[in-house]
């Protein structure tokens, strides 16, 4: 093939082919364009800003643009007092709360060396548990709207409705509890507390089947997630992606298991991971999929530590919670398995003040949402949209 | 003398004890350019003495067949007002491979100095390398994409510094009250 | 609901003001803008999900500033994002009306001190017509919020500027303190 002239006009190139055919053929080549999506944009789960440079309908890079809700976390940690930091940890996973609580406290427990009641840890596991499967169906229900199918959404928020009159019910706040607090818990759960999850969970077991028939087994929505934004397990890793986008990729890991902390290595439950029959392995459908399984787990574990918490006559949870949060000197690395992966503290302290020196928070959605430059290459538009919707990002824990 | 090592090393943990297997790999092959180990027991880390070679122990501690720390959990930035330091901490852990963890420090001068980039050897240092920036002002050599992140690209001064002084305007909005 | 409680004569011929007519399509048709920033955002979709169904009230949000009568600024606005919060208020089309959610929009919240990125309340940006408290506020108080644009609107007319029609409001509002020890009496008597 050879080029034997270029016409300035339409951008026509001249060319003999190999069979000595002299054809004319035009660049069809468009100019790449930029589009930003965000930081005002329904399909982006908050204040992120993509800026997408496209060819034609096609994705050729896409750059995230984050910090829009950067609220100084780590700052106001060096200003206040370690117990004071619980509310500001609720705020920075909203979706989330006691998880992230938990993964606080457990770290800052760490540092104190204290021992915590039997009765208080199986109330932080069926809390966090609730919390999890209100935090995934969330993730699910604005997964179908993204996607298109808004019904789902309303399912999911009447279910998570519940969850959160019962949440209220414990702490007295529907999304932001202050329940964990370090060495202990704010309250001790009302009287009829078992009685009344356990109707939850009897009520919610045929809904996840429900929602399994409305939204995952839905053709259309498998056809619009099926081999999208497939991410190869080592890659993955190299990213450092935690929870579900991790499991989603193939990768047997989570933190109840691994790192484990609390009671959870008592419990029985099952770390799902598509085996690449419904979905490919690594793509949003299986992400999706990590999400909808778990919930069942988290009810087994419910149902468990229903069975096994200890009650006992006139329980002070504040018992051991020290009068004065004064760590030693030194530093650790906690973290707990929140619902969009590990949510981690790092914490210094000089052993002479009650505030800590350095508290950074390792965020799971600012690590899995770094990947979004490589995921998003050479993709259409609306699947970018899909992409999105199956990180599953909290704009509160990336920008902190 | 050795006595009282061996009865340290007995009231190490488990996990102690593993990390400080790693970290024993990591100084025979590069001896002095990494500090002793610190064997506290929430978080137990060493120092990389000689920064230039941040990145060589950084690709070691990724692919040696020992080791494999193939996830980087965690980047924190630190201020070390009184060294008169900045400096990284990193977590880091063997998916998938092997049970061990370890922290490493990276220290570097608080006026103009500069660590090495490891962003080509986790793509997690990435973008915590630019929040490590954004909130502290060290310079990570070799970065593909050094720019602010999470504050504006126009803020004045790094936020997580100790001797922080908050600018009274941004953009003609008036900033602290 | 001016119209409604009206008798509607058998002709369906209706006599009534061009601004009652106006303001009553107007406040059953408030359509807010779309626009979440944080754990408000989430408290927002609640209210707009099946339980507390914002619909009902003619509520429903929109994508697009261009479409959207209310600005519903639920969560913190920060430095970054205070420039962007003004060009989507600017898009807006006049009438437009906006709603402060939550203690963050209001005077900045939880990160008054320490918070150098926060803006200490969307109202040193853009007007605010209504602040409904909480940390978030529950689906109740947001509905109360925008309970009270409705009245706002109400009072509204043509010519009539938004000072005149607060200034109407306050006239015609009622003292809750007298409504409360009222019903105090009552339920004591």
């Amino acid at each position: 093939m050879q080029e034997l002239g270029k016409a300035e006009l339409n951008s026509t190139r001249i060319i003999r082919q190999d069979d000595n055919r002299v054809i004319i053929e035009k660049d069809l080549d468009t100019e790449y364009m930029v589009l930003s999506m965000g930081p005002q944009h329904p399909s982006t789960h908050g204040v992120l800003r993509l800026e997408c440079i496209t060819d034609g309908e096609v994705v050729v890079e896409a750059e995230p643009y984050l910090g829009y809700l950067h609220r100084c976390f780590e700052k106001y940690c060096e200003k206040i007092d370690y117990p004071a930091i619980v509310p500001y940890t609720d705020r920075m996973d909203y979706l989330a709360g006691m998880n992230t609580e938990l993964a606080y406290c457990i770290t800052v427990e760490k540092l104190l060396d204290i021992e915590i009641p039997r009765r208080v840890e199986f109330i932080r596991v069926i809390t966090a548990e609730l919390n999890r499967i209100a935090s995934h169906l969330v993730a699910i229900g604005t997964y179908g709207i993204d996607l298109g199918a808004f019904t789902p959404f309303l399912f999911c928020f009447r279910d998570r409705e519940i969850i959160l009159n019962l949440l209220e019910w414990i702490s007295g706040a529907r999304m932001l509890y202050n329940y964990v607090w370090i060495g202990g818990l704010s309250y001790d759960v009302p009287a009829d507390f078992k009685k009344r999850v356990d109707e939850f969970v009897s009520y919610f077991k045929p809904k996840v089947v429900e929602l399994r028939e409305l939204l995952t087994e839905n053709e259309i929505f498998v056809k619009r997630t099926k081999g999208i934004g497939i991410m190869p397990a080592e890659v993955a890793i190299n990213y450092g992606w935690s929870g579900p986008m991790l499991r989603g990729s193939g990768v047997k890991w989570d933190l109840r298991r691994n790192d484990p902390y609390s009671i959870y290595p008592e419990l029985e439950f099952d770390i799902p991971v598509p085996d690449g029959k419904f979905s490919d392995v690594g793509d949003s459908l299986s992400r999706h999929l990590v999400r909808a399984l778990e919930i069942d787990e988290s009810l087994k574990i419910i149902e468990q530590c229903l069975d096994k918490m200890p009650e006992v006559a006139g329980f002070d949870p504040r018992a051991v919670i020290p009068k004065r949060i004064r760590p030693k000197a030194g530093e650790v690395y906690g973290r707990a398995e929140n619902p969009r992966g590990e949510v981690g503290f790092y914490i210094v302290s000089d052993g002479k003040s009650t505030k800590p020196l350095r508290c950074k928070a390792r965020s799971s959605c600012f690590v899995n949402l770094s990947a979004m430059k490589d995921l998003s290459k050479g993709q259409l538009i609306p699947d970018l949209v899909a992409i999105i919707g199956s990180i599953d990002i909290v704009l509160g824990e990336v920008d902190r | 003398m050795d006595k009282a090592m061996e009865e340290a090393g007995n009231i190490m943990s488990a996990m102690v004890q593993e990390s400080k297997a790693a970290y024993d790999i990591i100084r025979e092959r590069f001896g002095e350019a990494v500090s002793e180990f610190d064997a506290n027991p929430t978080m137990p880390f060493f120092e990389v003495l000689d920064t230039a070679r941040w990145v060589d122990i950084a690709l070691f501690m990724r692919d040696d067949a020992r080791l494999k720390f193939n996830c980087m959990a965690c980047l924190s930035g630190v201020d070390y007002l009184e060294e008169g330091k900045l400096g990284i901490v990193c977590n880091f852990e063997s998916i998938g491979q092997y049970t061990h963890r370890i922290a490493v420090k990276v220290k570097c001068q608080r006026d103009g100095g500069s660590i090495p980039s490891v962003s080509c050897v986790w793509h997690t240092a990435n973008w915590h390398e630019r929040e490590a920036y954004d909130m502290y002002g060290m310079v990570f050599d070799g970065h593909p994409d050094l720019r602010r992140i999470l504050c504006p690209e126009d803020w004045t001064g790094f936020p997580l510094r100790k001797d922080y002084q908050v600018q009274e305007t941004y953009h003609g909005i008036k900033v602290p009250y | 609901m001016g119209l409604l409680d009206a008798r509607i004569s058998n002709r369906n011929v209706l006599v009534t003001s061009v601004d009652n007519v106006m303001n009553w399509a107007r406040l059953s048709s408030l359509w807010p803008m779309g626009f979440g920033l944080a754990c408000c955002a989430i408290e927002m979709m609640a209210t707009n999900a099946s339980n507390y169904d914002l619909e009902r009230f003619g509520i429903f949000p929109r994508s697009s500033p261009r479409q959207s009568d209310l600005m519903i600024v639920a969560g913190t606005v920060t430095m970054k994002m205070a420039e962007r919060v003004i060009t989507l208020y600017e898009q807006m089309p006049e009438p437009r009306y906006v709603l402060s959610m939550g203690s963050c929009s209001n005077c900045g919240g939880p990160y008054w001190n320490h918070g150098y990125h926060v803006l200490k309340g969307v109202d040193r940006v853009i007007p605010v017509d209504v602040y409904v408290p909480g940390c978030p506020p529950r689906p109740e108080a947001l509905i109360g919020g925008l309970m009270k644009i409705q009245e706002l609107i109400r009072m509204e007319g043509i010519g009539l500027s938004r000072q005149d029609a607060l200034k109407k409001l306050a006239e015609k509002s009622v003292d809750p303190q007298q409504v409360i020890d009222q019903a105090r009496k009552v339920a004591t008597a």
